[in-house]
């Protein structure tokens, strides 16, 4: 019965009759999704990233005696932002996405009542604050990774800390960043197949699509894998290329 | 021009500087010399508030920049720093490192920041390199081009760390011309360096840090012909051959 001509016959019949699906439905929506979650994951990750690096200390006048031991100077050096930021990226990348996504999907619009946010809307803002996560960390490691020096000698010219920042330190960490930021494109590319568990139009509900239509799962497993697999294959390589140009600058 | 009254610095439970008083006057060249771990460039690195002291003051033109209401920056800008590393900026080219803080910080003219790079790009011989990339320059080059960087700020003092030690012996002498030529005409320096040939030459004062204390100074004469204290004796036996 599970002949190889018949499964690449029937692998042919559903290309035939259901590409439309594949690809205007199931590829659209997968790469709009993880576009918006990138997108808006990135400007939100620089954010985050940006509060766990800072350095406020609104109780730092609690230690009068500059102690740099013990309760008194532990707490003085006690930063909100910083740990709230922390806290975010921790919860976020602690817990399953899946979870995330039925937070936001099921839960948030019984509560949160905004009349035209389809479930479209909720899990792009579930997928985007959870890659947030991830790109903060990114950031943050890219950014680490700039040698100190960089900093004191711009620091001793007389720039501020935030001409510092934008001048000397993100052009340079913008390079060990962009990769990463095009690898975790990849990765959430895999990973908006979870929102085929509300039905939202992705890779993955194409496949639910076609096998409810035509009862042929095996056969439309193997084309929605294929097709992941072009996506996320050709577009490692486009970041490697673009890792290697960085690099030899 | 910069006075420290009983510097104290220590990272963690090591102690770095034990109480340093010190006095820079105008146009006066300074050299730190001493062995390693002895505090020399912790000390150099508080001048301008790299590092925040413990307690302390650093009196700066008149003004006690170890106050945390100063704004640091403002101070910054009058006082050139030099690096062992060079910390050229390897994302700009050669002429960009020199206008970068004069245009951001003091808001001058792109046009009138570049006139003013070349100038002193030409002084150290590096015009003709200006539009390659800071990262295609040699050793020599980049700490040549991190001199100009801190001069393009016009500063009323310049603070070099070690600005030879991490360059290969052949580049080392096109490096100390450029700061001699910088003495000659009037620079106010505090230099940390291993080379007392140098030091020696250039100095008004000479400084011998160990165990975070001033161990010793006075002229180069003094330190380098007929030294009092066992351990400047000592090390400069070991450093002297």
């Amino acid at each position: 019965m599970f002949s190889l001509a018949t499964i690449l016959e029937n692998i042919k019949t559903l290309i035939e009759n259901y590409w439309q699906v594949f690809i205007f439905e199931g590829v659209k929506y997968t790469l709009i999704l993880s576009a918006i979650a990138v997108f808006f994951g990135s400007i939100f990750g620089v954010v985050i990233a940006l509060g766990r690096m800072s350095n406020w200390k609104p109780l730092r006048f609690l230690n009068k005696k500059k102690a740099k031991k013990g309760i008194v100077h532990a707490i003085s050096e006690f930063n909100p932002i910083s740990f709230l930021c922390s806290a975010y990226t921790e919860i976020l990348r602690d817990t399953p996405l899946l979870l995330q996504l039925y937070l936001f999907v099921i839960i948030l619009p019984t509560i949160i009542k905004v009349a035209d946010f389809s479930m479209f809307t909720w899990t792009s803002i579930a997928l985007a604050l959870n890659s947030a996560a991830y790109v903060s960390e990114l950031i943050r490691s890219g950014i680490q990774a700039v040698d100190k020096g960089q900093t004191e000698a711009a620091r001793s010219l007389g720039m501020n800390k935030i001409q510092t920042m934008i001048r000397v330190v993100l052009p340079q960490a913008v390079k060990n960043i962009l990769p990463a930021i095009g690898s975790e494109f990849v990765t959430i590319i895999k990973e908006t197949s979870m929102a085929s568990t509300f039905f939202i139009g992705d890779l993955m509900t194409s496949y639910l699509k076609v096998k409810g239509a035509t009862y042929l799962a095996l056969e439309a497993l193997i084309i929605v894998a294929i097709i992941y697999f072009i996506l996320t294959f050709f577009l490692s390589k486009v970041i490697l290329a673009y890792e290697r140009r960085l690099n030899s600058k | 021009m910069i006075q420290t009254i009983d510097l104290y610095k220590s990272f963690g439970d090591l102690q770095v500087l034990k109480g340093i008083n010190e006095h820079v006057a105008p146009r006066e060249v300074i050299s730190i010399i001493g062995p390693s771990g002895g505090g020399k460039s912790t000390f150099l690195r508080c001048l301008n508030m790299l590092e925040t002291p413990d307690s302390g003051q650093i009196i700066f033109e008149g003004v006690d920049i170890t106050n945390e209401k100063v704004d640091i920056d403002l101070h910054r800008q009058k006082m050139g720093m030099v690096f062992q590393h060079f910390n050229v900026f390897p994302h700009l080219s050669v002429l960009e490192n020199v206008t970068l803080a004069p245009t951001v910080v003091k808001k001058i003219s792109k046009i009138e920041a570049n006139e003013q790079a070349m100038e002193l790009l030409n002084r150290v011989g590096l015009a003709d390199k200006a539009n390659e990339s800071a990262t295609s320059l040699s050793g020599g080059q980049k700490q040549r081009l991190a001199i100009v960087r801190a001069l393009a700020m016009e500063p009323d003092v310049m603070l070099f760390d070690e600005p030879t030690s991490a360059l290969d012996p052949e580049m080392v002498g096109e490096v100390l011309d450029v700061i001699k030529g910088l003495v000659k005409d009037g620079m106010t320096s505090v230099i940390v360096t291993h080379e007392m040939g140098f030091a020696k030459e250039v100095s008004d004062r000479v400084v011998f840090m160990d165990g975070g204390i001033v161990a010793e100074e006075g002229t180069p004469d003094e330190i380098f012909n007929n030294p009092q204290n066992p351990r400047t004796k000592d090390f400069l036996s070991k450093v002297l051959y």
